[in-house]
């Protein structure tokens, strides 16, 4: 259970994000400028609210009334930002292994199975494709053990054929490793595909949330093969 | 003529000052470039001043602030250490002047590091202190370097400041810039001649370092 209050202020901006959502893959959807991002960092503890509420299953990560506002290595929340910033000065294995952490990470071998990237272990990461860094990015936040994984439009970046290779990626992630998902989008198709529970933004503030067939329409569109 | 004698202590010194220098270069460098405080303009007038001020006049300072009577020299007279006149004068004029060509260069590079790569460090549980040595520090690396060279390559042409607070003492505190001019003064030509080759190769290949690592962009 994800319970979001957040109140911010960012120069003539004002995001005022009120959600509760329990879904395996939960949409931030909306378009660009809508706060989406924003919302991510609240979460992830890379900016702070100015008041509100951020809980995961009951744990306080921000609480203006409680006083609480962990720091981001504090919150165990996996981020893949939009442009994934992997470590340039680190091959593939060192970035997987940043935030390994003994007891709640999983085991590497399974991470790099499950997003097949044995190839790509003991490789520089400039020699990488977007797809491949996409894929690097997202083992590398798996590794850190989180309890809620953040991602910032993990599909924009990449084209139409790629799409159909990463989504299914994502789809085994939010299965086999039962960890919630939030992420960032404003391709509905993709929504469609992925998520269980949509948030809709419009200028800051929620303007429906609910399910992506109920929101969007049923029409999974053309990102089948 | 003591030709080798002069280059090794005052490269020594130079050494020795961006050395010193170096810690709290560094850390200045960051939090200027990551942190917003009030004082924050002041700290960064007070670190480049030295840059604008005649260097007679920040030796000069240094000679009352270290002098017997001064505010630090009376302390450290207490522990029975002297460095008005000696080596030490010279490498801590050397570090004050060395000092803000090395916290702009390396200031610069870790303004250029892509803050995402810290906030997902911090994500992935690293604390503050890990976050800077394992990915602001190394990507900032090689602007630290160059801004090193060139504060050690300004400490090499120190002149200003070391001649109120360090003298020119042969075989103690006379540096390269110092005997040149000394050289020049008193007709020895040839000798102030085999200086300046010194200084000038040195002063060289240290710049062409330093720019060299300078053009090179982190990722």
């Amino acid at each position: 259970m994800i319970e979001l209050d957040i109140q911010l202020t960012q120069g003539t901006f004002r995001l005022d994000v009120t959600a509760t959502f329990n879904g395996k893959a939960t949409a931030i959807f909306g378009p660009s400028g809508s706060g989406k991002t924003t919302t991510l960092d609240a979460i992830a503890g890379l900016r702070a609210p100015d008041r509100g509420v951020i809980r995961i299953d009951g744990r306080a990560l921000f609480s203006s009334r409680e006083r609480v506002n962990l720091p981001s290595h504090q919150r165990r929340v996996g981020y893949v930002p939009q442009d994934v910033a992997l470590f340039p000065h680190m091959n593939v294995r060192l970035n997987l292994l940043y935030g390994r952490h003994p007891g709640t990470s999983p085991p590497l071998e399974r991470v790099v199975s499950m997003l097949e990237i044995e190839s790509l272990v003991d490789r520089e990461v400039g020699a990488l494709s977007g797809g491949e860094r996409q894929r690097i990015a997202l083992g590398r936040a798996l590794m850190s053990g989180p309890s809620l994984l953040l991602l910032d439009e993990p599909l924009a970046s990449v084209d139409v054929p790629l799409r159909r290779r990463i989504l299914p990626y994502l789809q085994r992630v939010r299965d086999e490793l039962h960890l919630p998902l939030v992420y960032v989008s404003h391709d509905r198709e993709e929504v469609q595909r992925l998520a269980d529970y949509v948030v809709v933004l419009e200028a800051g503030r929620v303007a429906a949330a609910g399910s992506p067939a109920a929101l969007l329409g049923s029409n999974p569109g053309t990102l089948e093969p | 003529m003591d030709v080798w004698q002069i280059t090794r202590f005052t490269v020594a010194c130079a050494i020795a000052a961006t050395v010193m220098v170096l810690p709290p270069g560094v850390a200045i460098a960051w939090v200027l470039a990551r942190r917003r405080f009030t004082g924050r303009t002041l700290v960064e007038t007070l670190v480049s001043l030295p840059l604008v001020l005649p260097p007679v006049a920040t030796g000069l300072i240094l000679l009352m602030v270290l002098s017997r009577r001064g505010a630090i020299g009376r302390i450290l007279e207490s522990l029975g250490i002297e460095v008005v006149f000696t080596w030490k004068a010279v490498v801590l004029a050397m570090a004050i002047m060395g000092l803000p060509l090395l916290v702009r260069t390396a200031r610069a590079g870790f303004e250029q590091v892509n803050q995402r790569y810290e906030q997902v460090a911090s994500t992935l549980g690293a604390p503050p202190s890990r976050v800077f040595f394992t990915i602001s520090l190394p990507l900032a690396w090689p602007s630290i370097v160059a801004g090193a060279v060139l504060a050690f390559a300004r400490g090499l042409g120190e002149f200003g400041a070391t001649i109120i607070v360090a003298g020119s003492i042969p075989g103690a505190t006379r540096t390269l810039a110092v005997a040149i001019y000394s050289y020049a003064e008193t007709g020895q030509d040839r000798e102030a001649a085999a200086l300046l080759v010194v200084s000038a190769t040195i002063a060289f290949l240290a710049l062409w370092y330093a720019n060299r690592l300078a053009g090179r962009r982190p990722a």
